[in-house]
């Protein structure tokens, strides 16, 4: 075992990396952690203006994502290692690290993809299968915009307001989670398929306590057609 | 806990901070100021405001509210919006009285020397302040009180009591702690935004070194002291 230990260690060459996974008999597997880096977006910093401003969208991105990516980075190191040693203390005291960058990570990540241009789509109402569940659940596009707003408004503290499907009833219906918990925690049936950031940081600079005002406009930038792609993926 | 109660009869006053808005800078900005003050905590007032009348909360003071609501941990539902409300009120004042203008520096006498019993060195203290409260995720406090240890133990004398640094998330209070505060950092995102964005460690050693009130934490722990040995007092001649 002290061997799988040296070998799992990030202080390897890239010979070893690259997947020279299987020594031969007697000797364990390479684990090989992976580590995570920070997904660019698909529009620029201005481009979702003047619903969310440049400013935040930049500092929000190269500043608060990066941030949960390289604790999460870290806290995974120190969890490897621990495992490693078998000490359960330091295991189980990671979690909550990992659950906060982890879930950061998560959700910021699905975050940038649930937002576009005007010019791209952004705003524009799903059609097709994604359309018409939330018709049957919500009555009406306009109502659940509507009810998606008020609890993201009443969300105290730091949160999400999710859409998510169920896969499990084949129903849509609005979550939230606190701080960066990922929707998973709240069920591992539930899909998210639109997910708004509530913390101040995602619109303090620009909208201040009113955050009324950012959930009003943050609907011009939301990339239905990622949302409808990820329900069709699922609910087929 | 007298230093910032309030009867709450028909109507809440929003108090003001004990300096002019700009006192502050350029550690915290007037903009911060006018917006964590002027919007934030006023629109925790007038929320509550229209909440109190004709309940059989009118005409408690803020703490009695606080500790009836929470309900030793089940809250009571009619008065959870309610209590959340007037615990951030309480939390904001008592933020606005642990900074001053020119703040900063060290503390002395009692303070120092509770300080450096419990913690070793004042150094020692401000840096478990601030991983408490670079590491409450998401929303929250955190503090440095004066713990009893009556939660433990009733019937604690003047001994057991010492310093202790607590994280609180979202608009938790330690009255329901049962630990007397002395200071606390604002760590939501809005207490610092606008001046520090998302640099929050830059935040909370500025508050350090440039706004706490050594003075104010000073009374505190004198009221503190005061109140435990009233209560020692009292248990000792039923």
């Amino acid at each position: 075992m002290a061997f799988c230990a040296l070998v799992s260690k990030k202080a390897l060459g890239s010979a070893l990396r690259s997947g020279a996974a299987d020594l031969g008999s007697g000797l364990c597997q390479i684990r090989r952690l992976q580590t995570f880096s920070l997904p660019d977006l698909s529009y620029d910093y201005g481009a979702l203006e003047p619903a969310i401003s440049g400013e935040i969208m930049k500092i929000h991105h190269q500043k608060h994502h990066q941030a949960y990516i390289t604790n999460y980075n870290k806290a995974l190191e120190q969890l490897d290692e621990a495992i490693q040693k078998g000490d359960t203390s330091k295991v189980v005291g990671l979690q909550s690290a990992i659950k906060f960058n982890g879930g950061g990570h998560i959700n910021h990540s699905i975050f940038w993809k649930n937002l576009a241009p005007t010019n791209e789509g952004g705003g524009e109402p799903p059609k097709g299968a994604l359309g018409w569940a939330i018709d049957a659940d919500f009555g009406s596009f306009e109502a659940l915009v509507q009810k998606m707003s008020s609890e993201g408004a009443a969300l105290q503290g730091s949160g999400w307001v999710w859409l998510a499907l169920d896969k499990e009833l084949k129903k849509v219906r609005i979550e939230t989670t606190a701080n960066q918990d990922p929707l998973v925690t709240k069920g591992l049936h539930l899909v998210p398929l639109l997910g708004i950031d509530v913390w101040e940081h995602a619109y303090y600079l620009q909208y201040k306590n009113v955050r009324p005002d950012y959930l009003k406009n943050i609907w011009k930038v939301i990339n239905w057609k990622h949302a409808s792609d990820a329900f069709d993926g699922e609910a087929a | 806990m007298t230093s910032s109660s309030s009867r709450v009869t028909a109507q809440l006053e929003l108090k003001a901070p004990p300096y002019p808005l700009d006192a502050l800078e350029p550690y915290m900005s007037k903009k911060t100021l006018e917006f964590h003050w002027g919007k934030h905590h006023r629109g925790y007032v007038d929320n509550l405001n229209k909440q109190i009348p004709g309940t059989d909360l009118d005409g408690l003071t803020l703490e009695e509210i606080i500790v009836k609501s929470y309900n030793k941990g089940s809250p009571l539902p009619t008065f959870n919006n309610a209590a959340q409300a007037w615990r951030l009120i309480w939390n904001h004042d008592f933020f606005w009285s642990s900074m001053k203008p020119g703040g900063g520096g060290r503390p002395s006498g009692l303070v120092l020397e509770l300080i450096e019993r419990e913690f070793g060195s004042v150094e020692a203290l401000l840096n478990e302040f601030k991983q408490a409260a670079l590491t409450q995720f998401g929303s929250g406090w955190a503090w440095l009180g004066y713990d009893e240890g009556i939660a433990v133990n009733p019937s604690a004398s003047p001994e057991h009591n010492k310093l202790v640094v607590v994280q609180t998330p979202d608009a938790v209070n330690p009255l329901v702690l049962d630990f007397f505060p002395l200071l606390v950092v604002d760590v939501w995102e809005h207490a610092y935004y606008l001046d520090y964005q998302n640099r929050r460690p830059d935040f909370v050693s500025t508050f350090i070194e440039k706004l706490i009130s050594w003075d104010a934490v000073s009374e505190r722990l004198e009221e503190a002291i005061a109140q435990a040995a009233h209560r020692v007092f009292l248990s000792s001649s039923l």
